[in-house]
């Protein structure tokens, strides 16, 4: 489904991705770990599509089609999906008009029919009650005054609304305490429906004990410099990353 | 320059710069105390009327003599020529209209081509329109179903002959022939604009709204509204502007004088969409206002609802005395500076009476070179026992060529007067963009998305035909400032 080739990216002319090489096929979730600063929120946003992160080399592919040539809301549009680690706030603008508006872009590329304000109410009512969030949010300005767990739980929703095939998760667990990690979890556990891929990127091995991963990777320095299966993330958690750093020269 | 080259000229966003082919009959350029006259006498006017003209002359002769122009605006422009512009330009034939029939089929076509269908069977319902045309009201609709409820809703040169009394009464009773340099101007010369008049304990059955359209070249537009509201009634009144791209400067001095008595309230809503120049700054209107609500009576409440989003200059301060007791006053202001637009705009609330209170959100906009002021008063005077003021200012820059600049002056001289002031200054972030992006939404749509967020509280207090214009015209406004 993505094929990432010798990736090197930039960001205001500082390289961070050094060459990063990574395969995701259908139906399966990667893992990546990496210290802080290692790269891992800049290579989602890199294939998210972000303004101002420069690609100098490499190539990306997403079910075939060169994912680099599009921009971000073209790619949002083929079923790429970015849970940010800090969501952000717009003030004055209601999260289901907002939803709606993505909503229907999505549809619209698709060729398929959008939906009118009821019935997208109705879509997203039963959506949050999915994902165990009170339906009034969804009346609220987007993620404005929302506190770190609601925000974490308000991209869940959006996830289960749009129905990505790719879904990259930058630190979905960061701020949320064991509880709202285990709800969090099991909502993105239940949307994964076949034909969904997932991107991981934490720095910690405690979500994955909900999410088991197939693959789990590491990345130091703008380089995968390990890549294994659930036991590497219990290696780390156990050890940190100081061995790694040391292997790849840093 | 002919239209068509200015037009190429223009940025293609402005949507109203057009003209209409139409004979007008106009006053020579140039101010006199002939051509107040002249005006005068085109109009029929009584003789207190002509007098109360010609005092308003003098007086601004003398200011102009003395060089008593404005200067503490943030706004900076050439001099401005009084004896180059012409003071009325009307279309022929002089109007006196009974039915549609007698208008010129062509004003027809440029307000259904504007949006605003005169024809019976067209109308927007729910609301009535006086459609005004350079220096004159050519129709105003739905007269016969607001003289029902003994609604007076006219043209005021229509109200000097039919209702004297009133416009005696109440002319330059809240803002005086002296009040201020354009005001003086205007009480010269103003030509027409929309006389309302509420019956006491009636609320008015629909929205009055008053359509300026600026078509002739080389003239100014001096129009004079005054709406009444009797005790106990209530009326909900907008007005919108737009005119044709030109590569002068032309200018629109108004003035609009509201009166609420007892327990009578009145929401004026603007849509201010007036030819704003081409990005380099050439042409555009002048919009210099003068705009008041007298809360005469107890309890009463005015709030001024604005969305500004044209004229290469405004300067205009919407502003309520709350004289009675327990009265209330409301500012809610979006506006707009973009290319090399000036806007410094604001309000005035006067506290007077006993417990009063005043509510003031301003959200400013700047884009591109665009320089957006606010400028406030809050003034609390001796007696003004409880008297409450929040105040909000909110500003929103897109790219980093832009101003946006608050200047509140609060003066209280009550001690028991509770005044709140708040401010920010936000940017379009890189990160709101994106994350709009990442959900689907094209750039541009992105930038809109967020603007509309921006002026929310201020936008949905817009009647609903209205708040949908006001998103829209921000929307094409904004068009090609994203980064």
């Amino acid at each position: 489904m993505l094929e990432v080739r010798g990736l090197h990216a930039e960001v205001n002319g500082v390289e961070i991705l050094k060459g990063v090489d990574l395969s995701v096929g259908v139906d399966e979730t990667h893992a990546i770990m990496g210290p802080n600063g290692s790269g891992k929120s800049t290579l989602a946003y890199v294939l998210a599509g972000r303004p101002g992160y420069e690609v100098t080399a490499g190539s990306v592919t997403f079910d075939g089609e060169d994912l680099l040539a599009l921009p971000a809301e073209e790619r949002a549009r083929r079923g790429l999906f970015l849970s940010f680690q800090h969501p952000v706030e717009i003030p004055g603008v209601r999260m289901d008009h907002f939803l709606r508006a993505g909503y229907n872009e999505l549809r619209k590329s698709a060729g398929e029919e959008q939906l009118d304000p009821l019935k997208f109410d109705r879509l997203i009512r039963s959506k949050a009650k999915a994902v165990e969030m009170e339906p009034t949010m969804t009346k609220r300005a987007v993620n404005e005054g929302f506190s770190g767990g609601e925000k974490k739980r308000n991209e869940v929703l959006q996830m289960a609304v749009l129905e990505p095939r790719l879904r990259i998760l930058d630190e979905i667990d960061s701020g949320l305490d064991v509880d709202a990690l285990r709800e969090v979890a099991r909502g993105i556990t239940d949307l994964s429906v076949p034909g969904t891929s997932t991107i991981l990127v934490t720095h910690y091995d405690r979500i994955l004990s909900y999410l088991e991963p197939d693959h789990v990777h590491v990345l130091i320095d703008g380089r995968i410099a390990r890549s294994g299966g659930r036991a590497l993330a219990k290696e780390i958690e156990e050890r940190g990353y100081d061995w790694l750093e040391a292997g790849a020269g840093v | 320059m002919t239209n068509r080259t200015v037009q190429e000229l223009a940025e293609q966003s402005y949507k109203y710069g057009w003209t209409t082919e139409v004979e007008e009959e106009s006053a020579p350029p140039g101010l006199s105390e002939e051509i107040v006259r002249w005006i005068s006498e085109r109009k029929g006017e009584p003789e207190w009327l002509l007098e109360w003209r010609l005092k308003a002359f003098r007086h601004f002769m003398r200011l102009l003599g003395d060089a008593q122009l404005p200067t503490w605006a943030n706004v900076s422009h050439p001099p401005i020529d009084f004896q180059r512009i012409r003071y009325y330009a009307a279309p022929k034939p002089k109007l006196e209209l009974e039915s549609l029939d007698q208008v010129d089929a062509e004003i027809l076509k440029t307000y259904e081509k504007l949006g605003i269908p005169l024809e019976e069977q067209k109308r927007l319902a729910g609301v009535a329109v006086d459609a005004i045309f350079d220096s004159v009201s050519v129709m105003t609709t739905a007269k016969e179903t607001l003289a029902k409820y003994g609604v007076i809703f006219s043209s005021v040169s229509e109200a000097v002959k039919e209702h004297p009394e009133l416009v005696k009464k109440y002319l330059g009773s809240v803002v005086p022939h002296s009040d201020n340099f354009y005001a003086t101007l205007n009480s010269a010369v103003f030509s027409d604009g929309s006389f309302v008049y509420i019956p006491p304990g009636v609320r008015c059955p629909l929205e009055l709204s008053t359509y300026f359209r600026i078509n002739a070249e080389g003239s100014g537009q001096f129009e004079r509204t005054l709406i009444i509201a009797d005790k106990g009634s209530y009326v909900s009144y907008l007005e919108g502007c737009s005119a044709p791209m030109r590569d002068e400067n032309q200018l629109h001095a108004a003035v609009v004088e509201l009166v609420a008595l007892d327990d009578a309230e009145i929401k004026y809503s603007t849509i201010q969409n007036w030819y704003p120049g081409d990005d380099n700054g050439k042409g555009g209107i002048y919009n210099f206002v003068t705009k008041r609500g007298k809360c005469a009576g107890d309890r009463s409440r005015i709030s001024w609802t604005q969305v500004e989003t044209g004229s290469a200059i405004t300067w205009k301060y919407p502003s309520v005395l709350l004289q009675g007791d327990h009265s209330t006053g409301e500012f809610y202001s979006v506006a707009l500076a973009k290319g090399r637009q000036q806007a410094d705009t604001g309000t005035k609330m006067t506290h007077i009476g006993k417990n009063t209170s005043s509510r003031i959100i301003s959200k400013g906009i700047s884009a591109g070179h665009g320089n957006n002021t606010y400028r406030g008063l809050v003034k609390v005077m001796p007696k003004a026992e409880g008297a409450v003021n929040f105040t909000q200012c909110d500003s929103l820059l897109i790219g980093d060529q832009c101003g946006a600049h608050t200047v509140p002056y609060i003066e209280v001289q009550n001690r028991s007067a509770s005044v709140e002031h708040e401010a920010s200054t936000t940017k379009v972030s890189e990160d709101q963009l994106f994350y709009c992006q990442q959900r689907g939404l094209a750039r541009e749509d992105a930038q809109s998305v967020i603007v509309n967020g921006f002026v929310r509280d201020v936008v949905k207090r817009l009647p609903l035909e209205f708040a949908v214009e006001a998103d829209r015209l921000l929307e094409v406004n904004l068009e090609g400032t994203v980064g």
